[in-house]
């Protein structure tokens, strides 16, 4: 009973605020244009790849490139979700009319949790579609082994980053500080550890790069990672799993 | 009905609400006053189940917030009008609050109507006043139609009209038999909505009674006395013969004299000996608003000190006189200047009307805490008793003196 009123409830408040529309838009705008430009960049490129990137050159994961920027909006939507309710102090309201905490908080991630796989979901199988077209000869055909999974796998990657996002926020409440944590990590931090052979061990484990891989079909040429595209989105899993538990009982524990 | 026993609430080393035990009943409507930081509003989160106290408890009908069966049917509350995203409109936010507790859509359009923002209810809240903002407040309080209704200065921002609508709307809350929990620092305002007081200060509990005992035993009579302009000495002569006499005596800014502990006719008596001509001899009442800052005034956190510019001021070479300074207004800064003067030692800052017998200022003493009696034998000044002056004691006066404070 409570739980629907306050899916009814929280679904009012996404829709009737634009930053949703925004941060939702943004996100399948980069990932689309920015997955579109560099695969019509690799095309002319691929003439010059040595034989061994030839056969690793893999036009699912080159048409997501722009995942890597368009994440970031994803984070943004997912922050502001949490966070508005604590910049504004509506989170008093809510909470007087929501006594039970958990069931508002999982309401609200449900809600855009929702939200965000749809617009994951569409742009994934967009910025796939147009990036296979400006592919040319070299494309992928979502009917090959893996590219239906790696295409899904793309809406479900960047779900898991706006949850993860919401976990943060819900820990964090700020969203300065929510936004100052996430934006350089996914942007930088992850990128530096994944990159440097002495920190790669570790880096693949970090929630984005292990995510990531679900949209790869074509395996990097001496790659030794342990886990499988599933592997990796069941770490990144766990990661959003930690986020939202520990979102959880602050909102439990602490005073609103 | 709203219970707290024993409620308190510790942040760390700091005590906001200490040991508070207070009832709110249905039917009335209740003020709670206190100065800033005072832990007004850490109380009403602490009933709202928002804040958890840190010893004791505090119910709503016997239950505590968080165990309420349907609480936002049960409770509504206005915490803070800045709250809401200004993004959202009028109109969807309080219909994601009507959807939160339950309550059908077509209830939004109602209290729109209630509080009179039906015309900007598409607007985004982000453009909207201070007053337009507590009106949502109050419509999202009124929004379960509850019998509980929480407001934490509600009257911040509003204009007159607005002022005497939340008043107005107070009272029919209560004559409805609900139960109505107002917090507010004016007391002024309060003596005008409220039936009942609960006064904190330090998140200490300083006074629990109804508006008007408070009425009848904090508004202190004086006098006010004054001699021609011209001739400061006469004014001096006069200070010192009532002085002698048993009075209290504070100069005014304007120059006039503010006496307390003496009749009127004895002062117009002790004038003529004294052989002072006097321009002005007239009762007056102490308004509600100075009783209060008097009870409060111990428990004041902030507190402003004279500006004395000296960081503006240059740097004198060596051996200079600094420029001469403007006089203070004589009394200014001085705490209890505005305020007939605090009791004698071991009395309680103001009046109770539970004080017990034998203690100071016992109940029934027309003059308060103003009569001199109890502290004979310390005091130089001691006098029996002397009667009232027959100052207008109807409270339609003392709500007029207060309204002049605003």
């Amino acid at each position: 009973m409570a739980g629907i009123q306050v899916l009814r409830s929280e679904w009012t408040k996404i829709r009737s605020v634009s930053s949703t529309v925004w941060t939702l838009g943004l996100a399948a705008v980069v990932t689309i244009a920015l997955g579109v430009l560099i695969s019509a960049l690799s095309r002319r490129e691929f003439e010059g790849l040595g034989a061994r990137d030839q056969i690793a050159f893999d036009p699912t994961f080159v048409s997501f490139a722009g995942m890597s920027l368009g994440q970031l909006a994803m984070i943004v939507f997912g922050v502001l979700v949490v966070s508005s309710e604590y910049s504004t102090g509506m989170i008093r309201t809510s909470l007087a009319a929501v006594p039970q905490r958990g069931t508002f908080l999982f309401g609200k991630v449900a809600v855009a949790t929702l939200l965000a796989f749809v617009v994951g979901l569409a742009t994934s199988f967009v910025a796939f579609s147009l990036g296979q077209a400006m592919l040319g000869e070299h494309a992928a055909s979502i009917g090959d082994p893996g590219v239906l999974r790696a295409v899904i796998g793309g809406g479900l990657y960047m779900t898991l980053i706006a949850m993860f996002s919401m976990g943060v926020a819900a820990m964090l409440r700020g969203p300065l500080l929510s936004l100052g944590i996430l934006m350089p990590f996914f942007f930088l931090i992850s990128n530096i550890l994944g990159n440097v052979s002495a920190t790669e061990k570790i880096g693949r484990y970090l929630p984005d790069q292990a995510g990531s891989k679900i949209m790869q079909v074509v395996t990097p040429f001496g790659d030794d990672t342990p886990y499988g595209p599933w592997g990796g989105l069941g770490i990144m899993v766990l990661w959003v799993g930690a986020a939202l538990a520990g979102g959880y009982a602050v909102i439990k524990k602490r005073d609103a | 009905m709203i219970e707290a026993v024993g409620l308190t609430k510790r942040y760390g080393d700091k005590t906001a609400v200490h040991n508070l035990s207070f009832q709110v009943r249905p039917g009335a409507v209740t003020g709670f006053l206190g100065p800033n930081g005072s832990g007004k509003s850490t109380t009403m989160r602490m009933i709202l189940g928002l804040d958890e106290p840190t010893s004791g408890q505090v119910t709503i009908g016997g239950y505590p917030y968080r165990k309420l069966p349907n609480a936002p049917r049960q409770v509504g509350a206005l915490l803070d009008a800045k709250a809401v995203h200004g993004g959202r409109s009028a109109r969807n936010h309080l219909l994601c609050l009507a959807q939160l507790s339950g309550i059908p859509d077509r209830r939004v359009d109602e209290v729109l109507g209630v509080v009179g923002l039906q015309d900007v209810a598409k607007k985004r809240s982000k453009g909207f006043s201070l007053g337009m903002g507590q009106r949502l407040g109050i419509a999202a309080a009124l929004l379960g139609d509850p019998q509980v209704l929480l407001f934490d200065e509600p009257v911040n921002g509003l204009d007159p009209e607005g002022i005497l609508w939340v008043r107005n709307l107070m009272k029919s809350l209560a004559g409805e038999g609900r139960t109505v929990f107002v917090s507010s620092h004016l007391m002024s305002e309060m003596a005008l909505t409220a039936d009942h007081l609960i006064v904190i200060g330090r998140g200490q509990l300083l006074a629990d009674m109804s508006v008007k005992d408070f009425i009848s035993h904090n508004s202190a009579d004086f006098a006010r006395v004054r001699t021609p302009d011209t001739e400061p000495q006469q004014r001096e002569k006069l200070t010192a013969a009532l002085t002698e006499a048993g009075g209290q005596v504070l100069p005014e800014q304007d120059g006039a004299l503010r006496v307390t502990g003496l009749p009127l006719p004895r002062i117009s008596d002790l004038a003529h000996d004294a052989d002072v001509r006097l321009w002005e001899l007239s009762p007056h009442q102490a308004s509600l608003e100075e009783a209060y800052m008097r009870m409060t005034q111990g428990a004041v956190d902030y507190r402003s000190t004279i500006d004395q510019r000296a960081g503006l001021q240059q740097q004198l070479p060596p051996g200079a006189m600094p420029p001469p300074q403007a006089m203070p207004v004589p009394g200014q800064g001085q705490p209890g200047w505005y305020a007939p003067p605090p009791p004698q030692q071991g009395g309680h800052p103001f009046a109770m009307p539970q004080t017990p017998a034998g203690a100071p200022y016992a109940s029934g003493q027309p003059g308060g805490p103003y009569a001199a009696g109890p502290a004979a034998g310390t005091n130089p000044y001691a006098q029996p008793p002397a009667p009232a002056a027959p100052a207008p004691a109807t409270p339609d006066t003392t709500q007029r003196d207060s309204e002049d404070l605003r």
